[in-house]
C-alpha cells in the first residue's frame, strides 16, 4: 500500500516536468533572449536606469493589454481600446479645465473618479453593443473605435486639449514621474494591476468563468454559467484598465490629442499575443502579457540604442514580432 | 512481404495493417496489432473505449502515421497520404462528428475539392444531375439542392455515404454510424451498405451496439488494451461471446435490479402543458426516488423538452413546477437552485471544455461551493476531484490531463460528477452512455440506480431501447412532440415501445 502510493507520487513528478506548457514558457524565454542581446549591442542598455526606463515606457501598452487578455480569454476582441484612451484623456482633462471644484486635491480626486467611470461606462457600451445586440466583437468595437476617435476630435477640434491649471498640474505630475521606495509609479502601477488581474483570473469564480465562456460557451451555458454577464464585464474591465492608463498618461504631458493612442489596440493585442493566450480565447495569461508588452517596449529600445536599423522601421519590427509569436505558438502547440 | 493470409471468405485482401504500432507521447496505445480487410466484406471493429478501435481506424485512413508496422494496399507496402488525401486511393472515413459544412448546399458537399468546371466554369448543372444519381443509388429522397444545416443527422449521415460513392470509395470506415439514428433510419443505412458490399465496396464497422455488428457484419475483430485478441466470422460468434472477448471476462448483470417506487412519494417534479419549439402541450410528473424513462425516435422532441424543463430554453407556454415552486421559463439559474440538474448527451460540444484539466470541469457548475466572495480555494477543488474519482470511478494515468485526451467513458463520468456537484434532487441526464463501451455502461447503470435509491429522481432520456427497459419504473414514449404514450411495469417491452414511437398505438389517458 505504502510503496504503490510512493510510486504514483514519483509518477506523478516526473509526468510534471513533461507537462510543463512551453508556450507558458516561451515569451519569458525571449525576453531573456531579448536582455542578451541587448547587452551585446549596447552595454548601457542593461544598465538599471535603462530597463525602468523602458518598464515605464510600457506602461500604457502593459495596463491595456492586461485588460485586453480578460476581453481576449473570453473568446472577444476590442479594437476601441487606442481611441478610448483618447477620448477618456479629453474627457478627464476637459473636467479638470472645468474648474467645477477649488481645491486643486479635491478636484484632482474627482477628475480620477470621472475617468474610471469614464471608462468603464465605455467598456460596458461595448460589452452591451457585442453582447445584447449580437454583433461580432470585431465589428462592435470597429464601430465604437470611430465613434470615440471622432468624439475626441470633435472635443478637440482637431487640435490639442491641455490641462490649463499650473496648480493642478503640479500636484498630479508625480503620478507619473515619481517614485515609491525608488520604483518609478508607472511600474508599481503595472505590478499591482497584474497581481490584482493575475488573482481575478486564477482565483476567482469570475476568472473560471472567462476561460469557460472563451473555451466554449456552449459548455458554459450549459454549466449555468450566464455568458452575456461575463463576456460584458470583461469588457468593463478593459475600459476599467484603459481609464487606469490614462490616469498615467496625462500627468506625462498634460495634454491630449485626436492622435493619442493611435494602433495601441494593436500593440495590446501584440502584448497579449505574443504573451501566449490564445486569440481565440479560452487560456488567458496575464503575466505573459506583461511579458509581451515589455517585449515590444524592448526591441524598440534595443532599435534605439544600436545604430544599424533605423527607428523608423519600428512598426514593420513589431509586425513581425506578432507574426514569429503566433508561429512559434502554433509549432509548440504541435510538439506537444 | 505481401499478405498470405487465407481464410473462408471469397474477396481479396483489399487493404492490410501487419504489426501495427503506435504512441502518443510516450504512451503505447497499439501494439503490433494485424487487421485484413477483404473486397467485398463488412468488417466489425470491437473493442471497449480506449482499447485502440479509433487509433486503427485513423492509421488505416492515414490521418495518423504509425510508429512501427506496415499497411498494406492490393499487396503493395504504402504509406498513406495524411489529411485525407487517402480518399484518392479509395480510402474514405465517415467520421464520428459528421465533416460537412453547414452552409454549403449537398451538392456542394460532395464535390467539395474537386468540382467539376467547363471552360473554367463551375458545371453546376452537371454536379447537380450526378448528385441527384448517387442519392437515388442510394434510395434517399434528399433534395440534391437542401443546404446541409437542414438536413436531419440520418440524410447527413446519408450525403456522407453518398460522398464516399461519389468518390469511388473501395474502403470505407464507419464510427458509430449508427449512434444517433432512430431505428428505421439504421434499418435503411444497413440495406444500403448491404447493396454496396454485394457491388464490392469494403466497410469497416466500428459500432458498441453488438445486436447491430450480429446483424449486419461478416467478420469482427476484437482489440482489447492496443492488442489484437481475435478476428472470426460474425456468423460463428454470438453477442455474449464478442462481450466477453472485449471485457476479457464475464460480464455480471449489465442492469441493477429495479426498485419499484412507491406511489405514495411525493411529487418532485410537475410539468404542465408546456411546449417550445417542436414540443407540445406535455405534461407528466415524477416522484422522489423514480427512475422515469423518455423513450422516442430522434427528432421527436425529448431533448426539447428536457432543455425547456431545465431552463436551457424558454417556454412558450406551460408551467414547470419543483417541489412545490413554480420556475420561470428560460432561467437555468432558478433551476439549479431548486435542485434539478440536466447533463447533456453532447459531451464534447456541450458537456466538458476539452482543453480544460479534470478540475475545472468537475467545478464549473458549482464553483461557489469551493470558497467565499468568489474567492476559489485550489485545495477544495482537489478535494472535490479526490471524492469524484473515488465516487464514480474515473480512471486516468494523470490527474492534470485535458479532458479532451480522456476516453469517453471517462469523460461521461466526469460529466456526470460535473452535474452531481450541483447536488441536485432531480436529474435528467440525456443519453447516459452514447458512444461508451459497455464496462462503463454497467458502471453507469448502477451509479443511476444507486442514485435513486438515496431518493433522488432521475429522468432518462435514451434512444437505446434495452438501456430504457432495464432502467426505468416508467417509460414515456414521445413522438412528434408529444408524450403518446405512459408505460408501467410489464407493459415495458421493445415491441409496446415501438408501437407507440411509431405511430401506431396512441395512449388512453395521460
Amino acid at each position: 500500500m505504502d510503496t504503490s502510493v510512493n510510486e504514483e507520487t514519483r509518477d506523478v513528478r516526473r509526468r510534471s516536468w513533461r507537462d510543463i506548457d512551453l508556450r507558458a514558457v516561451a515569451p519569458f524565454a525571449a525576453l531573456i533572449l531579448l536582455l542578451i542581446l541587448g547587452a551585446l549591442v549596447n552595454p548601457n542598455f542593461i544598465g538599471l536606469n535603462n530597463l525602468a526606463n523602458v518598464a515605464t515606457r510600457s506602461a500604457f501598452i502593459a495596463i491595456i493589454a492586461i485588460g485586453a487578455t480578460f476581453v481576449i480569454s473570453s473568446g472577444d476582441l476590442d479594437l476601441s481600446v487606442g481611441a478610448m484612451v483618447a477620448f477618456v484623456a479629453s474627457l478627464m482633462i476637459l473636467f479638470m479645465n472645468s474648474g467645477v471644484i477649488a481645491d486643486p486635491a479635491l478636484m484632482l480626486t474627482a477628475a480620477v473618479l470621472f475617468a474610471v467611470v469614464a471608462g468603464s461606462l465605455c467598456g460596458l457600451a461595448n460589452g452591451l453593443i457585442t453582447t445584447v445586440g449580437r454583433i461580432e466583437p470585431f465589428i462592435a468595437t470597429l464601430g465604437t473605435m470611430g465613434i470615440y476617435r471622432g468624439l475626441t476630435t470633435w472635443l478637440s477640434q482637431g487640435g490639442a486639449i491641455t490641462l490649463k491649471d499650473p496648480a493642478l498640474q503640479e500636484i498630479y505630475r508625480p503620478a507619473y514621474f515619481g517614485s515609491i521606495l525608488g520604483v518609478p509609479v508607472p511600474i508599481v502601477v503595472i505590478l499591482a494591476v497584474t497581481c490584482v488581474a493575475a488573482f481575478i483570473l486564477y482565483r476567482t469564480r469570475y476568472g473560471r468563468h472567462v476561460v469557460a465562456v472563451g473555451s466554449n460557451a456552449d459548455v458554459a451555458r450549459y454549466s449555468g454559467i450566464p455568458v452575456n454577464r461575463v463576456r460584458t464585464i470583461a469588457f468593463v474591465i478593459q475600459g476599467l484598465c484603459v481609464a487606469i492608463a490614462v490616469l498615467l498618461y496625462v500627468p506625462r504631458l498634460g495634454s491630449t490629442s485626436a492622435t493619442t493612442g493611435i494602433l495601441w489596440e494593436l500593440q495590446a493585442i501584440t502584448a497579449v499575443v505574443v504573451g501566449g493566450t490564445a486569440l481565440k480565447g479560452g487560456a488567458g495569461r496575464v503575466w505573459g502579457t506583461i511579458c509581451g508588452a515589455f517585449i515590444l517596449e524592448l526591441v524598440g529600445n534595443i532599435m534605439l540604442l544600436s545604430n544599424f536599423i533605423s527607428e523608423y522601421l519600428i512598426g514593420a519590427i513589431q509586425g513581425t514580432i506578432i507574426i514569429v509569436a503566433m508561429l512559434v505558438q502554433r509549432s509548440l502547440v504541435r510538439k506537444s | 512481404m505481401s499478405s498470405q493470409i487465407s481464410g473462408a471468405g471469397d474477396g481479396a485482401i483489399v487493404l492490410s495493417a501487419r504489426r501495427i504500432s503506435k504512441s502518443f507521447n510516450g504512451v503505447q496505445v497499439l501494439f503490433g496489432v494485424d487487421f485484413d480487410l477483404r473486397a467485398g466484406e463488412i468488417h466489425a471493429l470491437m473493442g471497449e473505449n480506449g482499447a485502440g478501435k479509433s487509433t486503427l481506424v485513423k492509421i488505416l485512413s492515414g490521418f495518423e502515421q504509425p510508429t512501427s508496422g506496415e499497411i498494406i494496399l492490393d499487396g503493395h507496402p504504402v504509406k498513406l497520404p495524411p489529411n485525407g488525401a487517402a480518399e484518392a486511393l479509395g480510402i474514405v472515413i465517415i467520421h464520428q462528428e459528421f465533416n460537412l459544412a453547414e452552409h454549403l448546399t449537398v451538392t456542394e458537399s460532395l464535390f467539395l475539392g474537386r468540382e467539376v468546371t467547363r471552360f473554367g466554369v463551375l458545371d453546376r448543372k452537371f454536379m447537380r444531375s450526378e448528385t441527384r444519381r448517387v442519392l437515388d443509388l442510394l434510395g434517399s429522397h434528399v433534395d440534391e439542392n437542401a443546404m446541409i444545416s437542414s438536413l436531419s443527422i440520418a440524410d447527413k449521415q446519408m450525403v456522407e455515404i453518398a460522398k464516399a460513392i461519389s468518390r469511388d470509395a473501395r474502403v470505407v470506415f464507419m464510427d458509430e454510424p449508427t449512434a444517433v439514428l432512430s431505428r428505421e433510419e439504421t434499418n435503411f443505412l444497413f440495406k444500403q451498405v448491404r447493396k454496396l458490399r454485394d457491388q464490392g465496396t469494403s466497410f469497416v464497422f466500428v459500432s458498441h451496439k453488438l445486436d447491430e455488428v450480429m446483424e449486419l457484419t461478416d467478420r469482427v475483430t476484437v482489440l482489447r488494451d492496443g492488442q489484437w485478441i481475435k478476428t472470426s466470422p460474425t456468423k460463428i460468434l454470438d453477442g455474449e461471446s464478442i462481450a466477453q472477448l472485449m471485457v476479457g471476462r464475464e460480464l455480471s448483470k449489465l442492469y441493477p435490479a429495479k426498485r419499484e417506487p412507491n406511489v405514495d412519494e411525493e411529487i418532485v417534479l410537475s410539468v404542465d402543458a408546456v411546449s417550445t419549439g417542436y414540443v407540445k402541450d406535455v405534461s407528466f410528473d415524477v416522484r422522489k426516488g423514480e427512475i422515469l424513462g423518455f423513450s422516442g425516435m430522434i427528432g421527436s422532441g425529448r431533448t426539447e423538452l428536457m432543455e425547456a424543463i431545465a431552463g436551457l430554453r424558454s417556454r412558450a407556454s406551460g408551467e414547470v413546477v419543483i417541489r412545490g415552486e413554480t420556475v420561470p421559463s428560460g432561467d437555468v439559474h432558478a433551476a439549479n437552485r431548486r435542485g434539478l440538474a440536466y447533463m447533456t448527451k453532447d459531451r464534447k460540444s456541450k458537456g466538458l471544455l476539452l482543453n480544460s484539466r479534470m478540475t475545472a470541469n468537475l467545478t464549473l457548475q458549482s464553483l461557489e461551493n469551493h470558497g467565499k466572495l468568489g474567492y476559489l480555494s485550489p485545495a477544495s477543488e482537489a478535494q472535490a476531484l479526490e471524492r469524484a474519482r473515488r465516487r464514480f470511478d474515473i480512471r486516468v494515468r494523470d490527474g492534470n490531463v485535458v479532458a479532451g485526451r480522456m476516453s469517453g467513458g471517462n469523460q461521461q463520468k466526469l460529466l456526470l460528477a460535473k452535474v452531481m456537484e450541483t447536488e441536485p434532487e432531480i436529474i435528467i441526464i440525456d443519453e447516459p452512455t452514447r458512444g461508451i463501451d459497455v464496462g462503463t455502461k454497467q458502471q453507469i447503470y448502477h451509479f443511476i440506480s444507486a442514485l435513486a435509491r438515496d431518493g433522488r429522481s432521475i429522468i432518462v432520456v435514451s434512444s437505446e431501447m434495452p438501456e430504457v427497459i432495464g432502467l426505468c419504473t416508467r417509460v414515456a414514449v414521445m413522438r412528434e412532440g408529444r408524450i403518446v404514450g405512459m408505460l408501467e411495469g410489464d407493459e415495458i417491452s421493445e415491441q409496446e415501445i415501438m408501437r407507440y414511437a411509431a405511430g401506431l398505438k396512441k395512449k388512453a389517458a395521460a
